[in-house]
């Protein structure tokens, strides 16, 4: 590594962490109903679509209505976006003529982009019209990050408010999400990314004659809008099928800075929202150094890893699978952050890592897709792990655990561990199965452990909601379509609903003030307890496959083995 | 149940209209009046007709007279873009390594002491980096010098000239865009 490199890591993390207060006071002002800047343009707006759609923005509701309106909205979504690739052969804005989608394919890709994971199964650029790009995946895009973002408000609520049964209403923190946060970030974005030269147009892709006489033809479409979403909504759903390895998803260093700066932006952010909205910033930065800690260590290991290996040569970097303008550093800070984050966009192929950095970019999404995490859920699965973490220390001292001042009692942990186990099993069970059958095992693109790192991968980006891929895996199969999309449904639900649970019964608690005996959150103590909480359950639970499949094939690739 | 369906309905259909309709078509008028070539694909024209992208690489088919792109698993066709997703334990990827290497290393009369420069031997993400590293550019300008018969001096001083800077000055890698190169090469004659 070069002085220019560390450089621009030093770079990216002062960035983020002075933007972390700005944005997230901002948000913070939006949920709790202040005025913004934004207010002038976006308040008319919002009124009206109360107004149209029949919703009472002052009313309250309980945690069932609040979970039912959420499935029911990301319910439609799904249909909405399963249906319109059923037909897009039949509709417009498809210049390239391409033919519906396969149910299957289309159950996963609706699945996929509904859960904010944004696996691909499909290849954009053969695949998907301009309308479904844009109609479809794009608006999924936007509300699927909002409902992340209204998830953890809901659960914030739930923890700080008095009102005895009301953690808000779905509806205005969906469209308050979408319309203050989610939009004008992305209009400014994609701006930016047309300047680097990301296609933003509706032509027909453009076929070209190439110097030594060949016919290339360069596919086109509105890739500028949907690709900024994609990175601020932690979606990461790529425009093109190489994702942000594509000079015309992520042409320049800058598109590639920015982009990477959005991935980590509005969930780091969310930490400094939380800090307001239960009235102390330290609890705040408590999560936040938790997250940065996390993700620098797995970071550490992925850049010595990568560095040091230089495979079939004394000489060559890892070059495979990277492209020459970023680098390998670049390629690296990107794979930790959008596994770390719920994201899984690429600008490099983690197939073709070193394997260990492979590991950690897998064991970054084990850990539950807390360390940062996607847009909202990745600060409501931390706040579960906090719940954990109160009550194991409380067990440790004897003493009742209260969190801000609220009693966490058997029915937040039952809650707490539904949420922790259900895409756990979901990743273990279905990857032994994908193992142990013909239909698992023929789609895999390398031999030795490197194959099974491919389906371990798959299922863990699925019930992680991340969608990054060993993409080497042929997922376009009908077993691995419709398992997967089972896995995205259970990784994304399977979470959202114990989480407003929690809220729904924590906002019924009475506050007591902190006594001598109330164990500080807010301190370097807690956030030590609550990594090693983070990490011990997740190396619990995952050690044994990751043994099989990136830490076996280290050792092997050590001593010289190829398969 | 269905007290909340309706507003589903009605939320869903117009947040569609903002994100998939009204957003998507501002950024493009944006996009068209600012920066209509960027927006458009950076294209490459010569005599009105497109030979390419600036930013998407092209096939040079291991012709001795142009700088060669990178290896590409899928051989600079860019429906659909990609890379090999082959592992460093690979022995499909040890092969084409190796073989790789041998030809820059013939083609380029390299002796066995020189270095060659990893994305000369590795492909990329997505199958259409439209870059190389100047030492890779550099490697070949005896090899292009000699099959157009020009001064190397005149080849050398064309890649120097192509040599691009990490971006601001820090952000990224030097490099050197191929077809680009390639194209000044064949202006000069």
């Amino acid at each position: 590594m070069e002085a220019l490199e560390v450089l621009q890591l030093v770079l990216y993390f002062s960035a983020l962490i002075a933007c972390v207060p700005l944005l997230g006071g901002y948000m913070a002002k939006v949920f709790t109903g202040e005025r913004t800047i934004l207010s002038v343009v976006f308040h008319p707006v919002e009124n009206r679509i109360y107004r149209i759609a029949g919703v009472n923005p002052t009313e309250q509701q309980n945690w069932k209505t609040y979970t039912l309106a959420l499935l029911m909205f990301n319910g439609l979504g799904f249909l909405v976006v399963f249906l319109l690739q059923l037909i897009q052969g039949t509709l417009p804005l498809n210049p390239a003529e391409l033919p519906n989608v396969e149910p299957a394919l289309a159950f996963n890709t609706a699945t996929s982009f509904m859960t904010n994971t944004n696996w691909q199964s499909y290849a954009g650029e053969t695949t998907l019209s301009y309308l479904t790009q844009m109609a479809g995946l794009a608006v999924q895009n936007f509300v699927s990050a909002a409902t992340g973002i209204a998830v953890v408000i809901a659960l914030i609520r739930g923890l700080t408010l008095r009102s005895g049964t009301t953690i808000g209403n779905f509806w205005v923190d969906m469209v308050r999400a979408t319309l203050y946060i989610l939009l004008p970030l992305a209009l400014i974005l994609a701006i930016i990314l047309v300047s680097q030269g990301v296609v933003q147009n509706f032509s027909d892709p453009v076929e070209a004659t190439t110097l030594t006489g060949e016919t290339q033809v360069l596919p086109q479409g509105p890739a500028a809008s949907q690709i900024a979403i994609k990175q601020l909504g932690t979606n990461g759903g790529g425009f093109f099928n190489a994702n942000s390895a594509h000079p015309y998803e992520n042409p320049t260093p800058l598109s590639n800075f920015l982009q990477m700066f959005s991935i980590l932006l509005i969930p780091a952010a969310l930490t400094a929202t939380y800090g307001k909205m239960v009235g102390s910033a330290r609890q705040g930065w408590v999560i936040f150094a938790t997250m940065l800690c996390l993700l620098l260590l797995g970071l550490t290991v992925m850049l010595v890893s990568e560095y040091s290996t230089k495979p079939f040569s004394d000489s060559a970097d890892m070059m495979e699978g990277k492209e020459t303008r970023f680098g390998i550093t670049n390629s690296i800070l990107w794979g930790a952050t959008t596994t770390a984050a719920s994201n899984g966009s690429v600008n490099a192929m983690h197939s073709s890592f070193s394997p260990l950095t492979g590991g950690i970019a897998m064991l970054n999404i084990m850990l539950g897709e807390v360390i940062f995490g996607g847009v909202g859920a990745g600060l409501y699965g931390m706040l579960i792990f906090v719940i954990l973490t109160v009550f194991i220390a409380g067990l440790m001292v004897g003493r009742t655990p209260e969190y801000l001042g609220k009693k966490i009692e058997a029915r937040e942990i039952k809650m707490a561990i539904i949420s922790v186990l259900l895409p756990s099993a979901a990743i273990l069970l279905f990857a032994a199965v994908a193992a142990v059958t013909d239909e698992g095992l023929s789609s895999r693109a390398n031999a030795g452990p490197h194959g099974f790192s491919e389906m371990l991968y798959a299922f863990t980006s699925a019930a992680g909601n991340n969608g990054s891929a060993f993409a080497g895996l042929n997922a376009n199969t009908d077993f691995y379509n419709l398992l997967l999309g089972i896995a995205m449904w259970i990784g994304r639900f399977g979470v959202i609903v114990p989480a407003l649970a929690i809220a729904g019964s924590m906002v019924s608690k009475k506050v007591t003030p902190p006594s001598p005996g109330t164990f500080p959150t807010d301190g370097p103590l807690f956030a030590g307890l609550l990594t090693a909480v983070i990490l011990i359950v997740g190396a619990l639970t995952f050690f044994p496959a990751l043994a099989l499949g990136p830490i076996v094939e280290h050792l092997l690739m050590n001593s010289g083995r190829v398969f | 149940m269905l007290k909340q369906l309706y507003p589903a309905l009605a939320i869903l259909a117009l947040l569609t209209l903002i994100t998939g309709v009204i957003y998507p078509l501002t950024v493009t008028a944006l996009a068209q009046v600012v920066f209509p070539e960027k927006a458009d694909g950076s294209l490459v024209e010569v005599d009105g007709t497109a030979i390419g992208s600036s930013l998407i690489g092209q096939n040079m088919n291991n012709d001795p007279r142009y700088f060669w792109s990178r290896p590409s698993a899928v051989g600079y066709n860019p429906l659909p873009s990609g890379g090999s997703n082959l592992s460093s334990t690979s022995a499909t990827l040890e092969e084409a390594v190796a073989q790789r290497a041998a030809d820059f290393r013939t083609a380029n009369q390299l002796g066995e002491g020189t270095d060659i420069p990893a994305e000369m031997v590795f492909a990329s993400g997505s199958g259409l980096d439209p870059h190389i590293s100047p030492e890779a550019a550099r490697l070949q300008i005896d090899r292009v010098a000699n099959a157009r018969n020009l001064p190397r001096e005149q080849v050398a001083d064309l890649v120097e000239g192509f040599v691009e800077s990490p971006q601001l000055g820090f952000l990224g890698q030097p490099r050197v865009n191929v077809l680009l190169l390639n194209l000044a090469l064949d202006e000069l004659q």
